[in-house]
């Protein structure tokens, strides 16, 4: 494998490391708290919220935007650390 | 000012404005028609990304339908949001470094295959038509009902604005006046919501108004005295569904993988100049989308109360003007079945005397609320920003499949530059015809069909281009038969379960795996997945210089600007 291929292929998996964290918190936050787990979040409340109904209808909309700039930033890193930001 | 006259006005200033923009943003290049000339910057593509997203459905119809399903409505707020985490992270900007103009353009060039390109071609028109005839029906709602003209002639004013602004401008005229478009829609939307969360309970921002406690005095938590209400009435509490958790999960994850997957959001993604600008742009278009999907559901509940306060056992020779004034469109109607006078609002469909359409409760809400005319004329211009924008969208989808994708890739490779150009502006000319033809005549199946259309897209276009880039030896075998066995499938059950077109519409206990057809499509994605992968691993793999194609786009240097044909 030539020195360029070994920067794209650990650039590549670092990528991917990167989406299976980010996207693991994307499923917990829809999926996890605004549905499987809405009912026993629901116990909990919050002001007028009740917590499992505000993560289906605040809360895990807050968190997307949230994790679409966290991507952003760690992917304007990570091409400035294998140069390619050019 | 009358609210009639308001409307007018701003109806007028608007439209001026964007068919101004029109005149100033002209295409002059194929490229400024597909993709505006590929130098859109982040925020204008975010905004114009929001616009094209945002349709008549989100603005009009989403925050009555949640009003109505309470916590059933978030498969919506969640499905069309989430969508975009995946689209960001998984597409987009993948799709941008390959810098081609068209979702067909990729599957076609990626998976090496005229037939591919076809299969995508056909998918991206399916998904595209039904949409759009939607949002001309939209535009014809509004207008019948601020501007007091025939929903026909109101569809036909729509298609002509359009048509000038699409036609003459291509991708470059719809991008700008998309961003007119969402800073029209979103103030529309706002206005409303502020005053209102401000009346019902002291506090100036609806996301937290929702939470908050009641106006009165009596320190009871709005969210508190709805559930109360509506238990009272006999209906579910707000806060709690009537679907089952498998078929909220499966429609929520339907509605995510086709908001990622729909051909008119992705295309938005080539017009900028760089990779990073791809990502940053996904990000600002959520933002933006997010300040209108957070403000809905407090819309909803907001609204709720205030009808039911309004209507719940008063006098109906009480009632306001705004409720004779929806009465006379149909989409209000009082049966006083005990003959009491009073008007009864309850569960019991054999006792409940009111039928109120779930559209009218973002119109009318300014009205219900009292709030001045010029606020109630601000929403009528925000529906048509919204429908319209929408609307150019899809049709420059449409046709660029047609002159792009099947003129100049399959049928007449050697086209010239300037008569691809005219190709693409004769092809938006007749799908405006078409689209507008099927807004005046709206087909029974097409309102069921626009929720299908994400399915849709879930089922055939999301696998393919997702193996496309994280799977490097996909092969053209796989992805045809994955996107033809989903699209089929999915299509069969809408056809079966929803449709009626096999025969009598099964009852719900005979849905496969208790899923309903709007949530089907992430079954059908699945098995074309399951489909894909098992046909790949039985068939050649793909030639070597595919492969470099995917190991190029992985990398976002390079090839600054989309490719040249």
């Amino acid at each position: 494998m030539s020195e360029k291929q070994k920067k794209a292929t650990a650039y590549w998996k670092e990528n991917v490391r990167y989406l299976f964290i980010l996207l693991s918190i994307w499923f917990s936050v829809s999926f996890g708290a605004g549905i499987l787990f809405k009912n026993a979040l629901n116990t909990i409340k919050i002001g007028g919220f009740e917590l499992g109904f505000w993560f289906a209808q605040q809360g895990s909309i807050y968190v997307f935007v949230v994790l679409i700039f966290v991507y952003v930033r760690l992917m304007n890193k990570l091409d400035k650390k294998y140069g390619y930001n050019v | 000012m009358s609210v009639q006259v308001w409307t007018y006005l701003l109806v007028g200033i608007t439209f001026t404005l964007y068919i101004g923009i029109a005149i100033w943003s002209r295409a002059g290049s194929t490229k400024d028609f597909y993709v505006a000339g590929g130098g859109v910057s982040p925020l204008a593509n975010g905004m114009a990304t929001a616009a094209d997203w945002m349709s008549a459905a989100s603005f009009i119809s989403m925050a009555g339908i949640i009003a109505f399903a309470g916590y059933d409505g978030s498969v919506y707020l969640m499905g069309w949001t989430g969508g975009y985490v995946l689209l960001a992270l998984l597409l987009a900007p993948y799709l941008r470094k390959f810098g081609k103009f068209t979702v067909p353009d990729f599957i076609g060039d990626r998976y090496y295959s005229n037939t591919a390109r076809l299969v995508a071609v056909f998918c991206a028109l399916i998904v595209s038509f039904t949409y759009v005839a939607g949002q001309m029906r939209g535009v014809g709602v509004v207008f019948s009902r601020f501007l007091q003209v025939d929903i026909n002639t109101g569809v036909v004013i729509g298609m002509i604005i359009v048509l000038f602004y699409a036609v003459l401008g291509g991708m470059k005229g719809i991008t700008y006046t998309q961003v007119a478009q969402y800073c029209v829609l979103i103030f529309a939307f706002m206005v409303p919501a502020i005053f209102i969360s401000f009346q019902m309970t002291g506090n100036p921002v609806p996301q937290l108004g929702m939470g908050s406690t009641l106006n009165d005095g009596s320190g009871t938590y709005l969210m508190d005295r709805l559930n109360g209400l509506s238990t009272e009435l006999g209906f579910e509490e707000y806060t709690d569904g009537s679907k089952s958790v498998m078929d909220v999960f499966a429609i929520t994850l339907a509605l995510m993988v086709g908001t990622a997957g729909l051909p008119h959001v992705i295309v938005r993604f080539f017009t900028v100049k760089r990779v990073k600008d791809a990502r940053k742009s996904a990000g600002l278009a959520l933002l933006l989308i997010a300040i209108l999907y957070t403000t809905a559901p407090a819309v909803s509940v907001f609204a709720k109360m205030n009808l039911i306060d309004t209507v719940s056992n008063e006098q109906y020779s009480q009632m306001p003007v705004w409720f004779k004034n929806w009465e006379e469109t149909g989409l209000l109607t009082f049966n006083d079945k005990n003959k009491d006078g009073v008007i009864q609002y309850v569960a019991d469909e054999d006792r409940n005397e009111l039928i109120v359409d779930n559209d009218i409760m973002v119109l009318a809400n300014p009205e219900i609320a009292n709030l001045p005319a010029w606020v109630i004329a601000l929403v009528a211009a925000g529906g048509l920003a919204a429908a319209l924008s929408t609307a150019a969208g899809l049709l420059l989808v449409i046709s660029a499949s047609v002159s792009h994708d099947l003129i100049k890739k399959v049928f007449k490779p050697n086209i010239s530059e300037k008569g691809e150009l005219w190709a693409a502006r004769g092809a938006a000319t007749v799908a405006v015809v078409i689209a507008g033809y099927f807004g005046i005549n709206p087909p029974g199946f097409v309102a069921a069909v626009v929720a299908l259309a994400f399915g849709l897209a879930a089922a055939s276009f999301f696998p393919a281009i997702v193996l496309g880039i994280f799977y490097k030896k996909m092969n053209k075998e796989g992805a045809i038969g994955g996107m033809i066995v989903g699209i089929c499938l999915m299509l069969f059950y809408m056809a079966k379960f929803k449709l009626g077109w096999l025969g009598e519409i099964p009852d719900k206990s005979e849905w496969w795996f208790g899923i309903s057809p709007e949530g089907f499509g992430t079954v059908a994605m699945i098995v074309n997945f399951i489909v894909a992968l098992t046909i790949n691993k039985f068939t050649p793999a793909p030639p070597s210089q595919v492969q470099e194609i995917v190991e190029n786009i992985r990398i976002p240097s390079g090839e600054g600007k989309a490719v040249e044909h």
